[in-house]
């Protein structure tokens, strides 16, 4: 579903991703773990594709398509979804209006129907539920006022309306407390199919209690240095996460050393 | 940052869709104002003795006067001399009595635009009286009024049948001495509305005018007077836009509102005159004076305006509370792209004991237009427990645009509550690029965001007004995408 190779990122002329390769596969869950600034956070916006971050080299193929040549309207149209670390406030317009022009935009591309109002709220009331949230924070504006954890739970609403075929974590767990943790870990879980693939970005191993990723990968110097299953999050929760990136340094010392061995 | 502002600039960088004139003969005057002119536009508006009288004293006025230069707006130095003070379609000679009679050119514009002046105001229950240019052309709905004893007809017309109201009424609210450009206007007005709704009648339908500016090289002086005697109500919408051209007009008109004991007055506007182009040639001068006086006890008066057109916009539609228990609101989105400008507020000036006024002004900037909220609340010494609650909002696109505000406020009764809340933001690559990851396309994702920073304006608009405005200020910011 998701081929990402070589890829090379900078954020105002200085490199953050140096070569990244990973795949993703339909029906997987990949965990991207790493410490801050390791360029995990880069990685998703760079995907659903943010624009003052450029892509120097490599490739990203989703679904067969150049995913580097689509706009971010694009790209969430074809079934990428990011769920935002610091989601944004948007004062006066309402959040299932948000909702409803995102689903509609989706379904014209798709070449079917608009939803009227009566069938679109059937479908967030639905889903309304199984994240246990109010009904009256969709008629509130996007996000203003919300708590963190309100923020968070509305992100995945979002996810579980639009049903994306790749969902984008991006520190979904940061600033939740145990009772929001789970029941965000429910919603996502909810949404796990055989068609549908899931990247979390975390920094804590304490998500992946809840949503129990395929594979996990270690970002560090811009690459994933170590990629391995469930077992590997466990270790780097023991281990931290210094004994990574000092084993990705020497591997990098002794690439520039050797010369392109 | 650079890639986020020309983002928006492609966004809304739209053209004026309206930019059109019309082939019509015109009777206009020579250029030029003098005694003589003055004398001339009253002849042939036929007009009665002391209205002519005004005129000149009002014209005498002026000499003495010169334009204020307090405001945030820039211009070349206006000719006053370069002006043509009267236009009328010619048609007029032969007095159209129907709209059979009409210019069809005419009605082909008016259709153009969307001016509902056939049979489909009656189904949307709408009266028009139509100004094009300066004169008024057709009146609907005249009889049906007129069983109430309502009288809505053109200004000119108003003179001649209803000297006593207009005699009555006339600058009693905005004196011809109130400032340079109501005091040009009373000298030289050409036409506009005059509305009175007689004692607790409830006029049955929303009131409108449609003003189009068309002739080359014409000012446009409207004058309108509406008055409702005591417990009267009426809601009243002004809509204009008019065709592209490379000169700027000079615009200089003067509403007045007059709500007596217990009566209600609601005047909305949306304001959409051409604004000149990318580089901000061209475009409408708009000098507004409006002003609204509670007179009796009771009284009520709301302004709403949605202002996106003309290069420059000056205007403050005050409510002057002098009843007690009085209640002044005001209303308005100005929205200012390109090199538009625009200095507008609202004055409350609270003289009665318990009078209250709300003010809710949204000022959003974009390209590189200017746009200055200025508004005074005034308490004297007479009003005990007045209230104002005022609130400012600014919204930037962009980062070439400014938006300043200039909250006067003077209080001279300590048991008056004022309160003031402003904020400013913007429209950020954030909340644009929010959007687009759920599949929305950034025009929209525009649009989305100003009219949901607009909703508490867009409310207090007419039903079909709002649907207007939204139109309208998804016109003036979106754009395709290069």
């Amino acid at each position: 579903m998701l081929e990402i190779s070589n890829l090379h990122v900078s954020i105002d002329d200085k490199p953050i991703l140096r070569g990244l390769d990973l795949t993703v596969r339909a029906g997987e869950v990949h965990a991207i773990m790493g410490p801050n600034g390791s360029g995990k956070s880069t990685l998703a916006h760079v995907l659903a594709g943010r624009e003052n971050y450029q892509v120097t080299a490599g490739e990203v193929f989703f679904a067969g398509r150049n995913l580097l040549e689509l706009s971010p309207e694009e790209r969430a149209r074809e079934g990428i979804f990011l769920a935002f670390q610091y989601p944004v406030e948007i004062p006066g317009v309402a959040n299932i209006y948000l909702l409803k022009a995102a689903v509609n935009a989706l379904r014209k591309h798709r070449g079917e129907a608009e939803l009227d109002a009566v069938d679109f709220l059937a479908l967030v009331k639905d889903k309304l539920q199984l994240l246990g949230m109010e009904q009256s924070l969709l008629y509130r504006a996007v996000n203003q006022g919300f708590s963190g954890g309100e923020k968070k739970r509305n992100e995945i609403l979002q996810m579980a309306v639009l049903e994306p075929k790749l969902a984008i974590l991006d520190e979904t767990d940061s600033g939740l407390d145990i009772d929001a943790l789970k029941v965000v870990a429910t919603g996502v879980n909810s949404m796990r199919s055989g068609e549908r693939a899931i990247i979390l970005v975390t920094h804590y191993q304490r998500l992946l209690d809840y949503i129990v990723p395929d594979y996990v990968h270690v970002l560090a110097n811009g690459r994933i240095a170590r990629s391995g299953g469930p077992a590997l999050a466990m270790e780097l929760e023991t281990r931290g996460y210094g004994w990574i990136e000092e084993a990705a340094s020497q591997e990098e010392a002794r690439r520039l050393a050797g010369g392109g061995r | 940052m650079l890639t986020e502002t020309s983002k928006l600039e492609e966004l809304i960088g739209r053209d004026y869709p309206h930019g059109f004139v019309t082939a019509l003969d015109t009777d206009s005057v020579p250029v030029g104002l003098n005694e003589a002119m003055i004398r001339l536009i009253s002849s042939k508006k036929e007009e009665p003795a002391f209205m002519l009288e005004w005129r000149l004293e009002a014209y005498r006025h002026w000499l003495t006067m010169s334009e204020p230069g307090w405001s945030t707006v820039h211009h070349p130095p206006i000719d006053y001399q370069g002006i043509s003070y009267y236009s009328a379609p010619s048609s007029r000679k032969d007095g159209p009595q129907s709209l059979a009679d009409v210019d069809p050119e005419l009605l082909r514009t008016y259709e153009k635009l969307g001016v509902p002046l056939q049979e489909r105001e009656m189904l949307a229950g709408v009266a028009v009286d139509a100004v094009f240019d300066s004169i008024s052309v057709a009146t609907t709905f005249k009889d049906k009024l007129g069983e109430l004893g309502i009288i809505f007809c053109s200004f000119s017309e108003a003179v001649r049948e209803h000297p006593e109201l207009v005699r009555q009424y006339l600058g009693s609210v905005v004196p011809y001495t109130d400032n340079f450009f109501a005091t040009l206007n009373s000298a030289v007005f050409s036409d506009g509305s005059f509305c009175y709704i007689p004692p607790g009648v409830r006029c049955p339908m929303e009131l409108s005018t449609y003003f189009r500016i068309n002739a080359r090289n014409t000012g446009q002086f409207e004058r309108t007077l509406i008055i409702a005697d005591r417990g009267a109500y009426v809601s009243y919408l002004e809509g204009c836009t008019a065709p592209m051209r490379d000169e700027n007009q000079l615009h200089a008109a003067v509403v007045e509102l007059i709500a007596l004991e217990g009566a209600q007055i609601k005047y909305a506007t949306v304001q959409n005159w051409y604004p000149g182009d990318k580089e901000g040639k061209g475009g409408i001068y708009n000098f507004v004076t409006k002003r609204g006086d509670c007179r009796g006890d009771n009284a009520k008066i709301s302004w709403t305006q949605v202002e996106t057109g003309s290069a420059i916009t000056w205007k403050y539609p005050s409510v002057i509370l002098r009843g007690d228990n009085a209640v002044g609101e005001f209303y308005s989105v100005a929205l200012t792209n390109h090199y538009q400008q625009a200095d507008t507020g609202t004055k409350m000036i609270h003289l009665g004991k318990n009078t209250r006024s709300t003010i809710l002004s949204k000022g959003i900037s974009a390209g590189h237009g200017q746009n200055a909220y200025r508004g005074l609340v005034q308490v004297a010494k007479s009003a005990v427990g007045a209230r104002n609650y005022t609130q400012c909002d600014s919204l930037l696109l962009g980062d070439r645009c400014a938006a300043h505000t200039f909250p006067y406020i003077v209080v001279k009764n300590r048991t008056a509550q004022v309160e003031h809340e402003a904020s400013t933001s913007r429209i950020g690559e954030d909340q644009l690029f929010y959007c687009q990851s759920r599949g929305i396309a950034p025009e929209d994702a525009v649009s989305m965001i100003v009219n949901g920073f607009c909703k508490d304006v867009f409310k207090e608009l007419p039903m079909e007004f709002a649907v207007e405005a939204q139109k309208l200020l998804g016109v003036s910011l979106e754009g395709s995408i290069g």
